[in-house]
């Protein structure tokens, strides 16, 4: 760990309080060697419009995504990505984004496939920084490049395929859609442009808990009594279960892949990023419509 | 195929095809900025504004016919949504002034040949392909005899 973690009380009572920072610690912290700040957003011209001081821009599409496979880029890439970047394997990452760090979550897992270590999120985002007034700046950052050593990806742990879903069916799957998708009357979220999936509806047994419930208004995590009460008592996740979450491409339940692993303290979660698009394409595997979870196949 | 591009989309077009792709993301962004402000009298009647379900962000329209049967298009998306800004920009700029019949004959893949596809995911695309097609409803709503 290049930079020592934010010590806020606030983040004590969660698994892994290491993987937050607060707005006031990172203002402190700017141009602390070691220290690299990265913004993600889903809108991908945010960062130009003004973006915290020295940070530079990570694009979930261009720099994340192969532009041919529908997969992430490889440890080459990722490697020319990073060092462009500034960010050697030993940087401390702060990330943070538009939308309750909804896409900065989704390229936080993304570094966790490859490894790197220390990386954290900004505690409600880019808005509740704009929001407490704090320096933008529009001019982009230039960092030296360094190297980042090639790591193949670990695409076992944190992450799940399509056949890796069949062969959970009976363990906790957790749907972080919105309710309209998750019972089938539309395969898009609300205010979403159509994605092409030829089904709607949802994985047999899976709870629905939308992503958002996460986030408090100020896009800032929910304190960790409210997280049990959602995804404990009425999911009814527990210690020990083996968790895949979904949503529709993977960004959302990026961000509860997040709360699930490093805020509650679930181990072995994983983030199903074919989702809908994926599963509500395929041919032949089981989906439920309504608003139940619905039963196994038989 | 044979729909002739108006000269406005063409140029506007181009400008983006002659750039290498971190370019575009910039010329988007000039556009975004430069999304004309909302005309006084549509501004207090949020009313008469047309949302646009499909983009990610909450963009609203008007399109107007003046007397010589130009068409006009107004929009409105918040600043946390440049992107949005900019498509709505483009199509603000390219359509304003055209005639009916030129609006209606603009190839409705437009939003997918000015270049952006690699830099803006294609989902995102599908927003500005649903703005060109709701400002198209709009003019033959409002030309319907």
């Amino acid at each position: 760990m290049a930079v020592a973690p934010d010590p806020s009380p606030r983040f004590a009572e969660y698994a892994h309080p290491e993987r937050l920072v607060s707005t006031d610690w990172l203002e402190q912290n700017l141009g602390t060697p070691g220290l690299v700040v990265a913004e993600s957003d889903e809108d991908v011209l945010l960062y130009e419009t003004g973006h915290i001081p020295g940070a530079v821009k990570i694009d979930w599409h261009t720099d994340l995504n192969d532009p041919v496979t529908r997969d992430f880029i490889q440890g080459e890439r990722f490697a020319a990505v990073l060092g462009a970047k500034g960010i050697t394997r030993d940087t401390t990452v702060v990330i943070y984004g538009d939308k309750s760090n909804w896409w900065a979550a989704y390229t936080l897992w993304v570094f966790t496939l490859f490894g790197h270590e220390d990386v954290r999120l900004l505690d409600g985002g880019r808005d509740k920084w704009i929001a407490e007034g704090r320096a933008l700046t529009t001019e982009a950052a230039t960092p030296e490049a360094v190297e980042y050593p090639v790591i193949e990806r670990d695409d076992t742990t944190a992450r799940a395929f399509r056949d890796d879903v069949l062969a959970h069916l009976g363990n906790p799957l957790i749907d972080v859609r919105s309710p309209e998708e998750y019972s089938g009357s539309r395969t898009t979220a609300p205010a979403y442009p159509e994605e092409g999936a030829l089904r709607a509806g949802h994985i047999p047994t899976a709870k629905s808990v939308p992503w958002a419930r996460a986030a408090a208004e100020d896009g800032t995590f929910r304190p960790l009594d409210q997280l049990n009460g959602v995804y404990r008592d009425e999911a009814g996740l527990s210690d020990g279960d083996r968790v895949i979450a979904y949503c529709r491409i993977g960004e959302r339940s990026g961000h509860t892949w997040f709360v699930l692993t490093h805020l509650l303290g679930l181990e072995g979660v994983r983030n199903y990023d074919g989702s809908w698009t994926e599963w509500g394409s395929a041919v032949r595997v089981p989906i439920v419509t309504g608003t139940e979870p619905g039963d196994l196949p038989a | 195929m044979t729909n002739p591009l108006p000269e406005s989309l063409r140029q506007i077009r181009d400008d983006f095809l002659e750039l290498g792709q971190p370019d575009r993301l910039q010329l988007l962004l000039e556009f975004s900025n430069d999304l004309p402000d909302l005309p006084e009298r549509y501004r207090d009647h949020p009313d008469l504004l047309e949302r646009v379900e499909e983009c990610q962000s909450p963009v609203y329209l008007f399109v107007e016919v003046d007397d010589d049967s130009r068409v006009h298009m107004y929009a409105t998306a918040p600043a946390e949504a440049p992107t949005t800004r900019g498509f709505a920009s483009i199509l603000s700029h390219g359509l304003g002034g055209l005639t009916v019949d030129e609006v209606l004959a603009v190839p409705d893949d437009f939003p997918n040949t000015i270049g952006l596809s690699a830099a803006i995911s294609p989902l995102r695309l599908r927003g500005m392909t649903a703005l060109l097609g709701r400002t198209k409803r709009q003019v033959r709503l409002r030309t319907a005899a």
